[in-house]
């Protein structure tokens, strides 16, 4: 997934669960039946895990540009400054 | 939501915290019920009341309990239980309270009904005070919920009373 992707899975979850949680309440109040709530919810829960967990493609649709290695060559990484120390030390 | 662990991990926790809330909410909807029960007992018979051999008294006695407590019912109601306890004064205690019967109903069904039974557990005072006593027999019920709190109340009913002497 690419970042985007990662904050469209988050509120897609958060949404999905939100509204289940209301929907099986009130399905199970108006029924009567604290079995009816629990089996919406939990049928909700694993939609939602369904939808938002794997990697579909639809999460993918900001891909992240990478460098192409020999780009990557010409901009080289900076130097760690660990080395400038250790020449200090050796006066 | 890096990996497929950490979205698994949202997920999961997300949706206990809200079915916590969601059970909250399910045991504040039962303040909205307003119970109306009613019950009646009758004493039938007083089968034995004697001194035991270490001195006490103590009462054998078959009752006719007969109750309608579907109104006690709700949808998070898991059960309810009740008991029916006769209660007196005395010179030594100001409230002897002792339970006589129970049951438990797990069903709305079958909270209405009509009992005959003799009293389940002893009626034994601390000491020798029944002779004539007038007490109140309390039929009190424990609504158990299937999450949240429970509750509980009672019906006192009065004027039932023992024998002078000793049968």
């Amino acid at each position: 997934m690419d970042w985007q992707g990662q904050k469209l899975a988050e509120q897609i979850m958060q949404v999905m669960l939100l509204v289940f949680a209301v929907v099986s309440f009130g399905a199970g109040y108006v029924l009567g039946s604290f079995q009816m709530m629990m089996l919406v919810y939990a049928g909700g829960v694993t939609l939602t895990a369904l939808i938002t967990i794997p990697n579909w493609p639809f999460f993918n649709r900001h891909p992240l540009k990478w460098l192409d290695p020999s780009e990557a060559e010409k901009h080289p990484k900076p130097q760690v400054a660990v080395s400038s120390k250790k020449k200090s030390s050796k006066k | 939501m890096h990996s497929f662990g950490y979205r698994l991990n949202g997920l999961l926790t997300f949706a206990v915290t809200i079915l916590a809330l969601m059970c909250v909410i399910a045991s504040l909807s039962d303040n909205l019920n307003i119970p109306s029960p009613s019950a009646e007992i009758q004493i039938m018979n007083i089968n034995w009341f004697q001194k035991q051999p270490k001195g006490s008294d103590e009462v054998i006695l078959t009752m006719n309990i007969s109750a309608d407590l579907q109104s006690l019912f709700t949808w998070n109601t898991k059960q309810v239980f009740i008991f029916v306890a006769a209660e007196y004064e005395t010179r030594k205690n100001s409230l002897n309270q002792v339970s006589l019967w129970d049951a438990i109903i797990p069903a709305k069904e079958r909270a209405k009904f009509w009992i005959r039974s003799s009293n389940k557990y002893r009626f034994v005072d601390h000491g020798k005070n029944l002779r004539g006593k007038e007490f109140n027999l309390t039929l009190h019920w424990h609504v158990m919920p299937k999450t949240g709190k429970m509750f509980a109340d009672k019906i006192v009913m009065s004027g039932y009373s023992l024998p002078e002497e000793y049968i």
